[in-house]
């Protein structure tokens, strides 16, 4: 496989959140507005890059038995420092992804891509390949809380686009993201189908 | 009184799945029959419970003394990844009949965030021991509640004549957003 489609299909063809449907917890969790997802998106990236490239270092060092639990505990280990980075430098973005952070690693994304991927491939195609991934989830990620932003608070990026009185609250409130979310699916669905 | 508090805010207003958003894998995953819906949760509660008590022992007699809380996200997984394992061991052994009906879904567990989840916000909220246990078993309860309605919800649209594009999981989607919707409505009661 070519480097660029490698890199590219994250997006549209193996879209994590879109099309295969993984990682919903976060997805659903944090895209109350579009910064927020972005934020997760972009945490995740990090640690899908550095776990992919980790676990495609040592892969041929672990007994195949407990691979997993080594891969856990790599994912652990970036989930940690993003934790702390992100507390330090992010305390806004970090207040308000909360519990979700230390969650990354049980994404079910992460460690997919490394039993997957990585401890099957060389480090510039895992690294790549996370990269994608990643940007993917993100790209899901900031779409949906775009939607939910938009249409519940008139706003994008917190600029306002429209009068927040005219919002439709339930979008940015739980429910919301089961319903946009299923529509944004719905339209993915048929926008496949008519490619294939 | 405080229990009773902990109990409903868990269950009803603050539901694990439909308001809080963690668990919702398992939540999509294996709610198209509600007998294997029946099956995952007592699996999560189970796992669940016990995650809960050793983590909350585990931050206060090991991580707290030795001033390492950053440790507790790496901790906590390999605890509940192991306590899954033998909770799986042990089963196998003593009640084969519980092996059997469980069975399938323990592996599944240790990537459900909602066991993690739970662990965490136990130690967030500062809770007692006896607390942190009610909490575990109500959350539990809570993702018993979801998941077993949401799997009816399931059974019925898969019968019904849905719009060709909105089939499978969008409209399973916007049943559990109008389900969450329904659970709203108890918001304000604690």
């Amino acid at each position: 496989m070519n480097q660029w489609k490698n890199f590219t299909k994250g997006f549209i063809k193996e879209n994590p959140v879109f099309v295969l449907l993984l990682g919903m917890c976060p997805t659903l969790g944090t895209t109350g507005t579009a910064i927020n997802g972005l934020g997760m998106g972009l945490a995740t990236t990090f640690v899908l890059v550095m776990s992919n490239l980790v676990v495609s270092l040592i892969k041929n060092m672990i007994p195949d038995k407990v691979r997993i639990p080594a891969f856990i505990v790599v994912i652990a280990t970036f989930v940690t420092i993003v934790e702390m980075v992100m507390q330090a430098y992010l305390p806004s973005l970090f207040e308000s992804l909360g519990l979700f952070i230390p969650l990354i690693v049980v994404n079910c994304i992460v460690l997919g891509r490394a039993e997957a991927f990585a401890s099957k491939n060389n480090i510039k195609t895992s690294i790549i390949d996370g990269l994608g991934i990643g940007l993917g989830f993100a790209f899901a990620l900031t779409i949906l809380g775009s939607a939910r932003e938009l249409l519940g608070s008139g706003k994008l990026f917190n600029i306002t686009i429209y009068s927040e009185d005219y919002g439709m609250l339930i979008f940015i409130l739980a429910p919301g993201a089961f319903i946009a979310l299923g529509y944004i699916i719905a339209v993915i669905n048929r926008l496949n189908k008519k490619n294939a | 009184m405080e229990y009773i508090i902990i109990i409903i805010s868990a269950i009803l207003v603050n539901n694990i799945v439909l308001n809080q958003f963690l668990g919702v894998c398992p939540f999509l995953g294996v709610s198209k029959k509600i007998e294997t819906a029946i099956g995952m949760t007592g699996a999560v509660a189970f796992v669940m419970v016990l995650a809960s008590i050793v983590t909350f022992l585990i931050q206060h007699y090991v991580l707290n003394p030795f001033g390492i809380e950053y440790l507790q996200t790496i901790s906590f997984i390999l605890v509940i990844a192991s306590l899954v394992q033998l909770v799986e061991i042990v089963l196998k052994k003593v009640s084969p009949a519980l092996y059997q009906a469980l069975g399938v879904f323990l592996p599944l567990i240790t990537t459900n965030c909602a066991i993690l989840g739970v662990a965490i916000l136990v130690i967030q909220k500062e809770f007692n021991l006896m607390e942190g246990v009610v909490y575990a078993v109500a959350n539990a309860i809570g993702f018993g509640l979801a998941l077993i309605i949401f799997a009816g919800l399931r059974e019925h649209t898969d019968l019904q004549n849905v719009p060709k594009g909105l089939k499978g999981v969008p409209i399973a989607l916007i049943s559990a957003g109008i389900l969450a919707m329904a659970f709203m409505g108890f918001s304000g009661i604690v």
